[in-house]
């Protein structure tokens, strides 16, 4: 298990990096924290001509307040964000999926852009920025252009970002003061991409919920949000009842896979259960 | 044993410092010589297809390349690797005329490192025409299954019928008669550490000499000695000082040994090959899947009176060595600790296009225990008595051993019922069941299973023959087979300090300490002042045809040859102190690493002042006395008897126990299971290191647990492997691992110098029943009764939805609770 | 490419391709083999070092990527000739049967400790799952990494 040749590059800038793209015309693979990619690499499931390595581009990595959003590099390690006081401040979802991300050792390499880039559909980051409504930032040739996270994921591994673009930035608009989270996974085992995982936010007002964003991991070839499921818990409220409908609805909206861990009935079922226990349990954090 | 008996003490490790410090010696630390080239191995993707050429041009093109050998080399410079049974199976160390399973070796380059090698085995082409495959062992048998092996002619490897007692009559007797399908899954114990084997053909002299991670050298020594073509005394098998793993798998190494020898020899250079994990998950070893047909009969009071086996065993694209042992390794415990009388076992031993299995920690008693413990909660639910009742009602008796079991097995000694009552306590049975009771009328799945299990341990090689019809062992040209051997070397260097030499193959187990506690206790020392040396050489080591560190020998066999060795030596010490005190023997005595005078007034003579006498000036030694301070014992079983005409055959030669009870609870929602309380009682004689010895039964527990929730090597029907990575391989991590309350008895063995017993294999064979017992309890309420392994969430939920949907009939004592 | 790094306070330069495994550079060119490799695809972790004082996994980091870098592997743990608290708390706890996971194990346990000095036992099962071991059962691990924790904070 060794890897096959490349050329490898490390830049120091994103231009130089995009330039470096531009030379390889979609042979060049980017090398974030490489936690999926050399694992690919390694088994030889992958044989780019180059790897374009930004792990030397320092202004890639910063967690920062702006405009109401909290913006992260791209080279932002899952390490640093579990322990940022900006992320525990505005962004308590994006803290408590960052463990559930691999292990300790995985996390201080990944990075939220490469996560989000791999679009592994099992994965918490891109469930998150569904959930959040977020956006990425990507840089090509022709400039910056902005894609949120419901244009950004195709199918399984797949974005709509161009070979010649880089994830620079990630986007979350900072959590509403009060708002209650929780991300509910379940795996076979600690550690696993989950077999399905659920993202909640929920804003109330007393038993009123003025807002509810409920987002899927594992549940199909890309994260999905469930808007359906939402909308039960922002007409009909917090009650068990409506809580019940909410989490019914869910599982109705995933069409998801079968794979040697679950079949598909099994994750549609606890797609249903994982909604419910994440809105109760968000439900039990939020403050309103 | 004297207040200064450092057997039974928790002796820190001797091998701890070099290997928290990163000074091990693993397979692939060891550079034994200079210049060596690295392998790589092409490997079939195809489950079943015919090899129709090669073409390695381009492969041997590439810069760095030493050479490729293929199939075709393989079967013009060795022979087959004989198998177990009489079919006609060619198992060579490469795939040569047809691949078997996916994975399968078809060709070997050899280059200046692994990067490049890996290059090259890119671009070896292979023509292949693809076959048919099959990979469940009941369809391998139908007619017009695809046929693997053409000169077998079906993919029945070997069947054997074993009755014993009147089988039929106990079951026309009975008043309760069970039947129950089973079935157990493809896992192995995917040691850290992975095949490693550097290998060195020295034309001039004749000699390979093969560096590996290997446990044996037992039988696969001879048996690759044929298949190279070498005599016994060409073939050297070295292992190195650490072994990261084993856990049975590594005794499989053996093809690649060949396989790497061959490459050294063709190409000239000595070779290293050290496999990776994909190599590893798909064509290591593991053991067998099995499809179980059980029946019981019992009467009305909980007497079981007999059991029927009737098993297919699926070992995969070739029965290699030493399969079948996956059925017959527990012939003398086939009724494990119970007093029934009436047994018929109808073993078949199936080849399909899987990976090829052998021996996985507790080799074939996981499978045993499964099937067995699950029928015995089956027939307490059928007379509706407690499991706990059942079991006491069947056990055999402390005043019945030693016992000879219908099937052959002499269980040493043991005490069954107290150690299961002492289990049954630690866990507060009683208490548990009430719990139960509120968890059930609250609507939650709260199960308590049980397990008792006979625990052998060294195994005597004349179970393999058990395999063989026994007209053919009747004739004349059949040269019987048994024996359970080991040895070691205990020496005095000429200023008095001791060393020990063994030809073991440690994996963990710590036989350096182990020993050092025992040469200390016999010769009056501390451990610090015995060095042990464990390394295997076939060249320089007294070894035999059982020698090797697998089916928890040590503890049994290794440690009497240890302790027979430093009594020789302490003996030859007496009367040499005797000559010089000028006393008869029986005046002195040996005490506090000296001889002294039993009464009077006489000088001592310690070991240092023998030793420097003995070496310095053998003049001083007594008349006929050999010089030198050093002794070797090979220990051996008497009891360890080949075979009978009856197919009796003590199987193994130290017999321990196992009771365990666990409790668990069953999330309806997500099917998860969570283990509420695991106590685990054993019995395994005298414990020489209590340390050491709960270190194998938590790893064995990890084990059984990792097989019957999490690990499964699968296929798709087409015998494509699903399970090559570690994402899809899932071995239970520490967040898994679930705490075990341990408790012991001690019955010490009468046959072992120390009275020790092995328990390497412990609970893994244990594990698989408790949790089955338990989740069948706690689902009981919905009629669930866990028949296969492993219990997936997802396998588990979709047993819980369809017997919800279909509304279950509750057993009558177990009223179903409302869902929650 | 050169490569140039310190490793447990030594530098050391070597050439290597790029696409040479950090692991093996350790292992092969520097002849550091108390790093080991068990899965090469970042699960088991019997391959984890510090890299610039985190835990990391270096058969999926190339050697060209630590050009720079301060490295820790489980030879540099000893302080003094001694064994650091939590080597010997393993030793003592029985956290290690075969050692092949132990370096990997030892250090991810050091950077768990670094950001979690008072951890519960279930926050150590977590951190400590990072590394597959097939022999304790975990169960000395756990109790080893409890021990070393309260000799750590121990002034």
């Amino acid at each position: 298990m060794k890897p096959p040749k490349f050329d490898y590059h490390a830049p120091a800038s994103v231009d130089e990096a995009l330039a470096l793209l531009g030379r390889y015309g979609g042979d060049a693979k980017l090398l974030a924290g490489g936690q999926s990619l050399v694992p690919l690499l390694n088994f030889r499931l992958s044989r780019p001509a180059a790897l374009v390595d930004l792990n030397r581009i320092a202004s890639l990595a910063y967690v920062r307040e702006h405009d109401g959003q909290v913006r992260l590099g791209a080279m932002t390690r899952q390490r640093t964000i579990e322990f940022d006081p900006l992320v525990a401040r505005k962004l308590p979802l994006l803290r408590e999926a960052t463990r559930w991300v691999g292990h300790l050792p995985i996390r201080t390499r990944g990075t939220i852009g490469g996560s989000i880039a791999h679009a592994d559909p099992s994965a918490e980051y891109p469930a998150v920025l569904t959930a959040l409504e977020g956006q990425v930032v990507a840089r090509g040739p022709k400039g910056e252009r902005v894609v949120t996270a419901g244009d950004l994921f195709r199918t399984y591994l797949t974005t709509s970002l161009e070979p010649d673009e880089i994830l620079v930035e990630v986007r979350l608009p900072a959590m509403p003061p009060g708002a209650g989270w929780a991300l509910e996974e379940f795996a076979r085992r600690h550690g696993d991409f989950a077999i399905i995982g659920i993202a909640a936010v929920i804003v109330r007002e007393g038993s009123r919920c003025t807002k509810a964003r409920l987002a899927t991991a594992g549940a199909g070839p890309v994260p999905l949000r469930l808007r359906a499921a939402e909308e039960i818990l922002e007409r009909d409220g917090l009650g068990d009842a409506a809580i019940e409908a909410a989490a019914r609805r869910a599982s109705e909206l995933v069409s998801p896979d079968a794979d040697i861990h679950a079949s598909a009935e099994y994750r549609r079922h606890l797609t249903g259960v994982l909604t419910k226990r994440a809105i109760k349990r968000a439900l039990g954090v939020a403050r309103g | 044993m004297s207040e200064k008996s450092w057997i039974g003490k928790p002796v820190r490790r001797v091998e701890d410092a070099r290997l928290l410090t990163g000074r091990g010696t693993y397979i692939d630390d060891h550079p034994p010589v200079a210049n060596v080239f690295h392998a790589a191995i092409v490997r079939s993707p195809h489950a079943h297809a015919r090899i129709l050429g090669y073409d390695c041009s381009a492969a041997r093109a590439v810069d760095g390349v030493a050479g490729v050998i293929t199939g075709a080399d393989v079967l013009k410079h060795t022979k087959p690797f004989s198998v177990g049974v009489t079919a006609p199976v060619h198992y060579y160390c490469a795939a040569t005329d047809k691949a078997r399973f996916v994975g399968e070796p078809v060709a070997v380059v050899v280059a200046r490192n692994r990067y490049i090698a890996e290059d090259a085995a890119d671009l070896v082409q292979v023509r292949y025409e693809p076959l048919p495959a099959v990979v469940d062992p009941e369809r391998a048998l139908e007619p017009g299954a695809p046929v693997l092996h053409e000169a077998v002619g079906s993919n029945l490897a070997n069947n054997r019928r074993l009755v014993y007692g009147d089988p039929d009559r106990a079951f026309a007797d009975a008043d309760v008669v069970l039947r129950e399908r089973f079935k157990f899954p493809k896992y192995g114990s995917t040691p850290i550490e992975t095949y490693g084997v550097i290998a060195r053909w020295d034309a001039l002299e004749g000699v390979c000499t093969v560096w590996s991670n290997f446990m044996g050298p037992f039988i696969m020594h001879p048996l690759t000695a044929r298949v190279l073509g070498l005599p016994e005394n060409r073939l050297r098998f070295i292992v190195p000082p650490d072994i990261g793993g084993s856990f049975g798998i590594k005794s499989s190494i053996y093809p690649y040994m060949a396989l790497i020898a061959v490459a050294a020899k063709l190409t000239g250079v000595a070779v290293k090959w050290i496999e990776d994990r994909r190599e590893h998950l798909l064509a290591s070893s593991t053991g067998t899947d099995r499809v179980a047909y059980r029946e019981l009969a019992a009467r009305k009071d909980g007497t079981i009176l007999g059991m029927r086996f009737r098993w297919l065993d699926n070992v995969g694209g070739y029965i290699r060595s030493p399969e079948p042992g996956c059925s017959f390794r527990p012939t003398g415990n086939f009724v494990g600790p119970y007093r029934f009388q009436h047994l018929e076992v109808d073993a078949s031993t199936v080849m399909t296009n899987k990976s090829l299995t052998g021996p996985n920690r507790g080799y074939a008693c996981g499978h045993l225990y499964f099937e067995t413990e699950g029928m015995l909660d089956r027939l307490a639910d059928e007379i509706g008595m407690d499991p706990a009742e059942v079991r006491r009602r069947n056990l055999v008796g402390p005043a019945a051993m030693p016992y000879r079991t219908p099937s052959g097995g002499l269980y040493d000694s043991g005490d069954y019922p107290t150690a299961f009552e002492k289990a049954l306590e630690m866990a507060g049975y009683d208490e548990l069941r009430r719990e139960q009771a509120r968890a059930r009328a609250a609507g939650r799945y709260f199960g308590i299973g049980l397990a008792v299990a006979v625990d052998p341990s060294v195994s005597n090689m004349g179970y393999v023959a058990t395999a063989l019809d026994p007209q053919f062992r009747a004739k004349p040209e059949y040269l019987p087979k048994s024996g359970a051997v080991d040895s070691a070397t205990v020496k005095v260097d000429p200023l008095g300090r001791v060393i020990a030499i063994l030809g073991s193959t440690p994996q963990g187990q710590g036989h350096q300490t182990v020993v050092s506690q025992i040469v200390a206790d016999e010769l009056g020392l501390i451990p610090e002042d015995v060095t042990v040396v464990d390394e295997m050489d076939t060249f320089t080591r007294v070894w035999s045809i059982s020698s090797g560190t697998y089916s928890s020998r040590f503890g049994s066999v290794g440690t009497s040859a240890v302790a027979l060795a430093a009594r020789k030596l302490k003996t030859k010490l007496v009367e040499y102190a005797a000559h010089l005190m000028e006393m008869p023997v029986a005046a002195l005595e040996f005490s506090d690493g000296a001889v002294r005078a039993k009464a009077g007034k006489a000088p001592s003579y310690t070991i240092k002042d023998l030793a420097g006498r003995a070496h310095w000036n053998t003049e001083s030694l007594p008349p006929g006395m050999e010089p030198g301070l050093q002794a070797t014992a090979v220990f051996g079983f008497s009891v360890a008897k080949a075979v009978d005409a009856e197919d009796r055959v003590n199987s193994s030669n130290t017999y321990g126990f196992i009771a365990e009870v666990m409790a668990v609870e069953v999330d309806p929602e997500t099917a998860a299971i969570r283990i509420l309380r695991y106590v685990s009682v054993h019995d395994a004689g005298t414990i020489i290191n209590p340390m050491i010895a709960e270190g194998q039964i938590y790893g064995g527990a990890l084990h059984g647990l990792g097989g019957a929730l999490y690990e499964e090597v699968q296929y798709d029907a087409d015998g494509q492997c699903l399970t090559g990575t570690f994402m899809d391989y899932l071995v239970p991590t520490a967040s898994e691992a679930p705490t075990i309350e341990i408790g012991h008895v001690v019955s010490p063995s009468p046959l072992t110098p120390l009275g020790s017993k092995g328990l390497g294999e412990s609970s893994s064979m244990t594990v698989p029943a408790v949790i089955a017992n338990a989740v069948s309890d706690a689902l009981k309420p919905l009629g669930i009764r866990i028949t296969e392994l492993p219990m997936t969430p997802s396998k588990l939920w979709k047993l819980i939805e369809q017997a919800s949907r279909s509304h279950a009939v509750p057993t009558a004592r177990h009223p179903r609770p409302a869902l929650p | 490419m050169t490569v140039r790094l310190t490793v447990n306070g030594v530098r050391h330069e070597g050439r290597c391709e790029p696409r040479k495994l950090l692991v093996d550079f350790l292992r092969e060119d520097l002849g550091l083999t108390g790093t080991h490799v068990g899965c090469e695809h970042g699960i088991c972790g019997a391959c984890t070092i510090l890299v610039n004082g985190e835990a990391a996994r270096s058969c999926i980091m190339f050697a060209v990527q630590a050009d720079g870098a301060a490295l820790t592997t489980v030879e540099g743990l000893m302080r003094d000739g001694k064994l650091h608290p939590l080597q010997e708390a393993f030793r003592e706890h029985h956290g290690l049967q075969c050692g092949f996971c132990t370096p990997g194990m030892l250090l991810t346990a050091l950077d768990f400790l670094r950001t979690n000095p008072a951890p519960t036992e279930a926050e150590i099962r977590e951190g400590v799952s990072a590394v597959l071991c097939r022999c304790t059962g975990y169960h000395g691990i756990i109790k080893a990494v409890e021990a070393a924790a309260a000799q750590l904070r121990t002034p």
